[in-house]
């Protein structure tokens, strides 16, 4: 297995194109790696140790709110946050959770489903568009465009949210679904990845043969194009829909109407409420806990995606 | 195949393509201008001008003028704005540099022959990245609460006092929420790019009798610094863009006031001051000290590797 592994690292090396490399990392390190030299039971039992170690830390706040999902407000405070209490209050706090308000809960969920679902699918097709334009074609002024868009990427998100939100209640379009849809479908640093990706996997020969068959240039990029580029579009999908899921700033600018909320604004005004009303701490727990769900299977699930991903530039 | 029309559509797609890549680029850019180029326009206007309202609630009209750097004197002279911006750079000294280390040794640990289950290990280490800053925030508040943390019952077992949210250990509070929730995040790409160092650099060096030690200080390192450089510049900006964490802490901890992080500041500037113009000079302040953080960072690191 292990020689297995290291074989293909070294033909990866000499692989030409950034597919083929892509490809064959994915199935050195699904063999698993052989690097060093040192591999004695000692180092084996030290190095394991650290890791459990550092696994814990990242999984204690996530066991807690299973835990504390599970009790009433009044177990909340009395037992050992580590341990469950006698009573399992876990499905009337969810059943809370998903009824408190007519179910807020649950539109917010939805809110957040629609914000990022529709708008990382969008913001990677005009990526793509984006990015496959800028490397298949020489044109006039194709490196002012590239430039401007490269240093959107190092603009920080919230610069820009203060002046769009003037800019969007002069237009009427704050409080409103637009008023973060719209903002999400933008991704610059998806277009850059699609660019690289797109230098390294579209090759000449293969439009040119396109053209010679009689297509046109939009039918071209949407048959071939988008094609050669599904690994990059599936990390570009990705980080748009964690970013879009994971923000904050802007909606909470932007919204004032509760029922537009994502879930992460509609949890943080629970979290708000808990010191003057104390049967928001089960509302909290149990709405994060269900909140949590999802993305932690979509992490884990997804992880080997993510691999090369923002590096892809750098090491090809 | 050999038809003029062909001929000539092939010709023109190659030396000048016409339309096609302006068709291709149009709804990304249509909403890069709207959404990006439109309000730093904005932005740096607003900077620059001052709103006078005439009446006490501006009932006889307002007058818009070109302010000069008024607004950027205004923002200077806060001494809360400036102090924050401090706040930050110690922040960013401790936190980038501990996360970025624990990110690299995990990720060194993980590659290295003697880790097992490494794919258990890197998923759990990746998970909170899938967890929203201020859903990561929310969890740790409630383990930094006395009487409900079981962290500091734990602490008080062994005789030690801990206050999580008191002036003095607020700040590494939230430090330790951006580290839980980007340290596997930056793990995750340095491991990509250790899986791309060929194996025959690490044949040549185990030839030479080099120790997993002396492979990560000679090899490794030196061949994952782009990896490195890039998620140090992505961390310094999102430092100076400190928000959430803060703000949603600040519930329970009353040491983080509304000027905590230069953000923070400029968010409050507008919403609670209703002064947009002297925000949008914060604003423009904090992108320029972020891109000066990071250009000098990029240029640091460029003298020294050539």
């Amino acid at each position: 297995m292990t020689t297995a592994a290291s074989t293909a690292t070294g033909a990866a090396a000499g692989a030409t194109s950034t597919g083929e490399v892509q490809k064959l990392r994915r199935t050195a390190s699904a063999g698993g790696a052989d690097h060093s030299a040192g591999r004695s039971p000692a180092s084996t039992i030290l190095v394991t140790g650290i890791l459990v170690l550092v696994a814990i830390y990242f999984l204690v706040p996530v066991y807690w709110v299973i835990v504390a999902a599970t009790k009433t407000t009044d177990d909340l405070f009395a037992t050992n946050g580590f341990w469950f209490a006698d009573t399992f209050a876990l499905f009337s706090n969810l059943q809370q959770v998903l009824t408190y308000d007519n179910g807020i809960f649950v539109r917010w969920f939805a809110n957040s489903l629609l914000y990022a679902g529709v708008g990382a699918v969008l913001a990677t097709y005009f990526a793509a568009a984006g990015g496959y334009a800028l490397s298949a074609y020489r044109f006039r002024g194709s490196n002012l465009v590239f430039g401007t868009i490269l240093g959107g990427v190092l603009v920080p998100g919230t610069a820009t949210a203060l002046p769009l939100f003037l800019l969007f209640s002069q237009l009427g379009l704050a409080n409103t679904y637009w008023a973060v849809l719209i903002p999400s479908l933008v991704s610059p640093y998806g277009l850059f990845l699609c660019r690289i990706y797109a230098d390294a996997s579209v090759s000449p020969s293969l439009l040119e043969a396109a053209r010679l068959d009689g297509a046109s240039e939009l039918r071209i990029f949407h048959s071939v194009g988008l094609r050669v580029l599904t690994p990059a579009l599936v990390t570009v999908f990705l980080f748009q829909l964690v970013g879009i899921w994971n923000n904050y700033f802007l909606p909470l600018v932007m919204l004032s109407d509760q029922r537009l909320y994502p879930i992460t604004l509609g949890l943080v005004n629970w979290r708000s409420q808990t010191d003057r009303l104390p049967e928001f701490y089960q509302l909290t727990t149990a709405g994060v806990l269900l909140s949590v769900i999802p993305l932690a299977i979509a992490m884990i699930v997804l992880q080997r995606f993510w691999r090369g991903g923002l590096t892809e530039g750098s090491v090809k | 195949m050999s038809d003029p029309t062909t001929v000539r559509r092939r010709k023109r797609s190659v030396s000048s393509p016409g339309a096609a890549p302006w068709l291709l680029l149009a709804p990304f850019l249509a909403v890069f201008a709207f959404t990006f180029v439109l309000p730093i326009i904005v932005a740096v206007g607003n900077s620059f001008t001052r709103v006078t309202r005439l009446g006490v609630f501006g009932e006889e009209g307002v007058i818009t003028e070109f302010a000069w750097f008024a607004n950027y004197a205004q923002a200077l002279e806060n001494g809360n704005f400036i102090a924050s911006i401090g706040r930050m750079l110690l922040f960013g000294v401790v936190q980038v540099t501990v996360m970025i280390t624990l990110s690299t040794v995990l990720a060194l640990l993980l590659e290295s022959a003697s880790a097992r289950w490494p794919g258990v290990f890197r998923a759990i280490y990746f998970l909170p990245y899938g967890i929203p800053g201020v859903v990561a925030t929310i969890l740790w508040s409630f383990l930094y609460v006395p009487g409900l943390s079981p962290i500091i019952d734990v602490a008080a077992w062994v005789g030690w006092d801990v206050d999580f949210l008191g002036a003095g250990s607020v700040l590494w509070s939230i430090a330790n929420i951006v580290t839980w929730t980007y340290a596997g995040y930056n793990m995750l790409i340095i491991v990509a790019q250790l899986k791309a160092i060929p194996g025959e650099v690490y044949e040549a060096a185990r030839v030479d009798g080099a120790g997993p030690l002396r492979m990560a200080f000679a090899i490794q390192l030196p061949l994952i610094r782009p990896a490195l450089v890039l998620t140090v510049v992505f961390s310094i900006i999102g430092t100076l863009q400190l928000f959430a964490e803060p703000q949603v802490l600040a519930t329970v901890a009353p040491s983080i006031d509304s000027e905590y992080t230069p953000n923070l500041s400029a968010y409050t500037t507008a919403f609670a001051y209703n002064d947009y113009n002297v925000a949008a000079a914060q604003a423009v302040l904090i992108a320029l000290v972020a891109f000066a953080l990071s250009f000098t960072f990029l240029r640091l690191t460029n003298r020294s590797s050539s």
